[in-house]
């Protein structure tokens, strides 16, 4: 591990000399369409996308075509199609926004090409210490093969109007559902989000954090989800139907807290309640919080695939989701609701004024009510979680 | 000459993709995929795909689900059929069932899904006042585990193309005179139809009822709006699995994707088993002259069935149409509270709409062109339909998801994967052996005397193609690229698989977003769904009108 990683970094030192000055990159992206493959199921961001895509086009001439993706792996899928025909080069996918174990999957399959953070201009916002949670995507140090662009937080969102007084914890969770059965669910753990949910509780729940740090094995494993287990056993004959079947994703847990089918919806973004209001989607009467002590929290990052066709105007796009100006437009409630990713501390008075102006909305939590962030465990929990969830409850 | 040249475009474009799609899934099957590392042939596949959760569930799921639609389809439409033919007759019939088959499967299952969910528009307009529910009740009205509310999507589609089937059948059954004999012989109508017709029917609409059955088995969009999630039915794990982050997984997804090949063709053939087995016994009891009772009551039942799945259609329509128009519409109000154009004013519904009609357009063209070359090259050769006719139809039999994938590595190795001319080539595929169903029979039925006197005239061949052939067959041909348009608009997998989501068009976006949490943008490209197959069959019932204004004989044009 650390040998490679000593080699990927001389390696970067050694490219840089010979690789193309930004002025080169620019030059040559001016033209091209960024094919860039991601998540499609939130409309804010698509968006912003298309935003983005009309100002990289005035400012640099590169434009931006969303690949709008019901899945992630969607995009990984295509890349490994394209090496197993062997095209090398002029692939179809330009930039993924990527996550965890497809960001593992895809840098262990050599699929992805880099580093090249260290190339952005913009790059000089971010703390890049390693370790730092802008070079560490799930724990797994990102080594410049991927740039961050947004910073996602679990928050639970429920109707106001319907329930008091949200439970503070997974635990309390449970004793609420026991007392309202049926009105409570989280998305399949095939999905993102329920996965997140399950993880977000083995975080608050484990006897031994310190251990999810490290890739899993098997008597770790058993020790630290121990509780989980338990936790679940009690709280699943108490979710919406009895927890035999699941919502698909956090969109259609929305929806049905718009019904009032449940009283509970969760997201990965502290703006998308708030979101959902402004779009008649959800009552007026919706609220956002973090569990009190603390919630999972990661950055979303993009990488460019090794054989993707235009590489040089991807890049341009991974350094303008850096700019400050940028990540401030991000982070306006009206438009993304998307928390900063960039090192307030290097930022200069401008930057810090155009944060500090952004307004604020009753669906949207303030950054202190948020309160602690959670690291993610190791990408390799998240796959063993889910298998172990299926194979218990799965029939 | 010719002959050679159709035969050989049709084995390039619709038999060599299909086969080569076939042979990577199969590879991939066997454990190799050499771009993960996977060179050496194994069972490792099919070791992993045994040993997933949930699969023997969804494989029970697929079989329950598949053979349920098609029986049930296949009553219905049974009974439907002698219904409409008694009550309206063959033309009226088929009119008023096209539009029903030209609504695409994916719209018609988001407008059930908005109509019985237990939020949907039933609930909200019984509640608060008949059921006292203020929040949805904790019901599996759509996705439950048996697979319920995606048999009755399915049945409402199949049933209205098999009914659509017989009735066209029963024009070349001599079906009056039949009955007559059948009431000189003491029998009532209904056992008439039971004893008499259906038996000589069913043997002419076989292959569309094993179309059927193969499509139900294998249906991925349906299956992932009204299905069960967890677990789900073979085919849409499968698709999970293709997409899993866990990239070996493809191989047992693979191996899924050919043992569904498998179960529809088992099932086929147990099927056909079946069929040969209550033909001996059918054909032994109807030696005794048996006497049926209650036809009455059976005629009733099926009015009732029929008239129940025209409502749930024409609910489900209008519960797309209220959706598409809504702001604010919270469980349990009838109607929304505040209406907004929001959903139509945006850009995603036009833009979906262009690129369904851009692969939409060329794809029927090229499927028409080549069903009209096979048929002229037929006409040339003088002896009557060629053999490996059945070959066209191939795509249709063997499940969509079982040379996608491979079909998707071929495509990628010729470079023209990833665009809009991979997907219309995907398209036509599809969209050939459906325009040939359709153009087929009226082509053939073509009056040779014209063409006999066009001939003595001294028209050539390809003069007589153009200017006696073309424009007498104009109606059929018109109706056919309708039929091959409404094939092309409902495209969901070689849409997803071939376009590297670059390609969105209606059908993908609205399979997409009927997972989101905007039912009115869900809405929107439901309809637009819907209306592109409509407009499609409306041009193709009034150009005729228009171009033979003056010209009666040439209006009804040759046999629609």
């Amino acid at each position: 591990m650390r040998l490679s990683f000593t080699l990927a970094f001389s390696l970067a030192l050694a490219t840089s000399g010979q690789a193309q000055t930004w002025e080169e990159t620019l030059a040559e992206a001016r033209g091209q369409t960024v094919y860039w493959h991601a998540w499609g199921g939130d409309v804010r961001t698509n968006d912003f996308i298309a935003w983005a895509s009309g100002q990289l086009d005035a400012r640099h001439g590169v434009k931006i075509e969303q690949a709008k993706l019901a899945d992630t792996a969607e995009a990984v899928q295509r890349v490994v199609a394209e090496k197993a025909a062997g095209q090398d080069s002029g692939g179809a996918v330009d930039m993924i926004w990527i996550n965890g174990p497809n960001f593992l999957a895809m840098k262990e399959a050599g699929l992805l090409h880099g580093p090249f953070l260290q190339t952005l201009p913009n790059a000089r916002y971010l703390d890049l210490t390693p370790g730092a949670a802008a070079v560490t995507d799930f724990t797994v140090p990102t080594e410049g093969y991927s740039a961050p662009w947004r910073l996602a937080k679990f928050v639970l969102t429920y109707d106001s109007a319907r329930v008091a007084e949200p439970p503070a914890n997974v635990e309390d969770l449970a004793a609420w559902a026991a007392a309202n059965p049926g009105r409570f669910t989280h998305p399949a753990v095939s999905n993102f989000m329920g996965a997140t949910f399950l993880k977000q509780a083995l975080v608050e729940l484990a006897p031994d954090r310190a251990a999810l740090a490290q890739p899993v094995t098997d008597d770790s494993f058993a020790t630290v989800t121990a509780p989980l287990w338990s936790w679940y056993d009690a709280l699943r004959p108490n979710l919406w139907r009895a927890g035999e079947t699941y919502p698909e994703n956090e969109s259609v847990l929305a929806t049905m807290l718009n019904d009032g089918a449940v009283d509970f919806a969760m997201a990965f973004d502290p703006g998308a309640a708030a979101a959902l209001v402004e779009r008649g989607l959800l009552p007026e009467s919706v609220r956002s919080y973090a569990p009190r002590g603390g919630s999972l929290g990661n950055i979303s990052y993009v990488a460019i695939p090794y054989n993707a066709a235009n590489r040089a105007g991807a890049l341009v796009v991974a350094d303008f989701l850096m700019d400050p100006t940028t990540q401030a437009h991000a982070q306006n409630i009206q438009v993304l609701g998307a928390f900063s990713v960039l090192d307030a501390a290097k930022l200069d008075d401008a930057a810090r004024a155009a944060f500090a102006a952004l307004p604020t909305a009753p669906a949207l939590p303030t950054l202190e009510a948020l309160g602690a962030t959670l690291s993610e465990p190791h990408p390799s929990w998240m796959v063993r979680l889910e298998a172990e969830w299926a194979a218990r409850y799965l029939k | 000459m010719m002959r050679t040249i159709v035969l050989s475009l049709v084995a390039l474009f619709v038999l060599a993709p299909t086969l080569a799609g076939l042979w990577e899934t199969l590879r991939a099957a066997v454990g190799v995929l050499p771009a993960l590392g996977y060179r050496q042939p194994s069972v490792e596949p099919w070791r992993m795909l045994a040993g997933l959760p949930g699969v023997w569930t969804s494989v029970r799921l697929t079989l329950t689900t598949g053979f349920a639609a098609t029986i049930l389809s296949l009553g219905l439409a049974s009974g439907l059929a002698a219904l409409i033919w008694a009550r309206w007759g063959l033309r009226a019939g088929g009119r008023l069932l096209a539009p029903l088959l030209a609504v695409p499967h994916a719209a018609l299952a988001i407008g059930l899904a908005f109509l019985i969910a237990p939020s949907g528009w039933i609930a909200r307009l019984l509640s608060p006042g008949l059921t006292g529910w203020q929040t949805p009740p904790d019901w599996a009205t759509v996705q439950d585990p048996a697979g319920g509310a995606l048999i009755l999507g399915l049945v409402l589609k199949e049933t209205a193309f098999l009914t659509l089937v017989m009735l066209a059948a029963l024009g070349q059954l001599p079906v009056n005179r039949h009955l007559a004999a059948a009431r000189a012989l003491g029998w009532g109508t209904a056992q008439a139809w039971a004893l008499v017709i259906w038996p000589q029917l069913y043997p002419m609409i076989r292959l569309p009822v094993l179309v059927v059955l193969s499509y139900s088995l294998s249906v991925v969009d349906v299956a992932l709006i009204l299905g069960p999630g967890t677990p789900p039915t073979l085919a849409v794990a499968m698709l999970r699995w293709f997409s899993s982050p866990d990239l070996s997984m493809m191989l047992p997804a693979s191996a899924a994707a050919l043992a569904l090949a498998g179960i529809v063709l088992v099932s086929v053939m147990a099927w056909i088993g079946v069929e040969k087995v209550l033909r001996l016994i059918a054909r032994r009891a109807l030696g005794f002259g048996p006497r049926l009772t209650g036809g009455r009551w059976v005629s009733a039942g099926f009015g009732v069935a029929g008239l129940g799945l025209v409502l749930i259609v024409i609910g489900a329509g209008l519960a797309v149409l209220v959706w598409s128009f809504s702001f604010r519409w919270g469980f349990p109000d009838a109607l929304p509270t505040q209406f907004t154009l929001s959903g139509w004013q945006s850009g995603a519904g036009w833009s979906a709409l262009g690129q369904t009609l851009l692969v939409g357009v060329p794809a029927t063209a090229i499927s028409l062109g080549l069903a009209a070359l096979w048929l002229e090259a037929e006409d040339r050769r003088a002896k009557g339909p060629f053999a490996i006719e059945i070959l066209i139809y191939l795509p249709l039999l063997v499940p969509q998801v079982a040379f996608l994938f491979g079909l998707n590595v071929v495509a990628l190795r010729h470079g023209m994967s990833g665009g809009l001319i991979a997907v219309i080539w995907a398209h036509a595929i599809f969209v050939l052996p459906y325009a040939m169903i359709a153009l087929a029979g009226p082509w053939r039925r073509l009056d040779p005397e014209l063409l006999r006197a066009g001939a003595a005239l001294g028209a050539g061949p390809w003069r007589r193609f153009f200017t006696l052939k073309l424009p007498l067959l104009l109606r059929p041909l018109l109706v056919a690229a309708a039929v091959g348009l409404s094939v092309s608009v409902a495209q969901y997998l070689p849409t997803l698989f071939l376009g590297a989501g670059r390609v969105a068009t209606l059908t993908t976006e609205a399979v997409a977003l009927a997972s989101g949490a905007d039912r009115r943008l869900t809405a929107v490209h439901a309809i637009l769904q819907m209306l592109v197959p409509m407009a499609g069959f409306a041009l193709a019932a009034a150009i005729p009108g228009v171009i033979y204004h003056n010209r009666r004989g040439m209006r009804g044009g040759g046999a629609a």
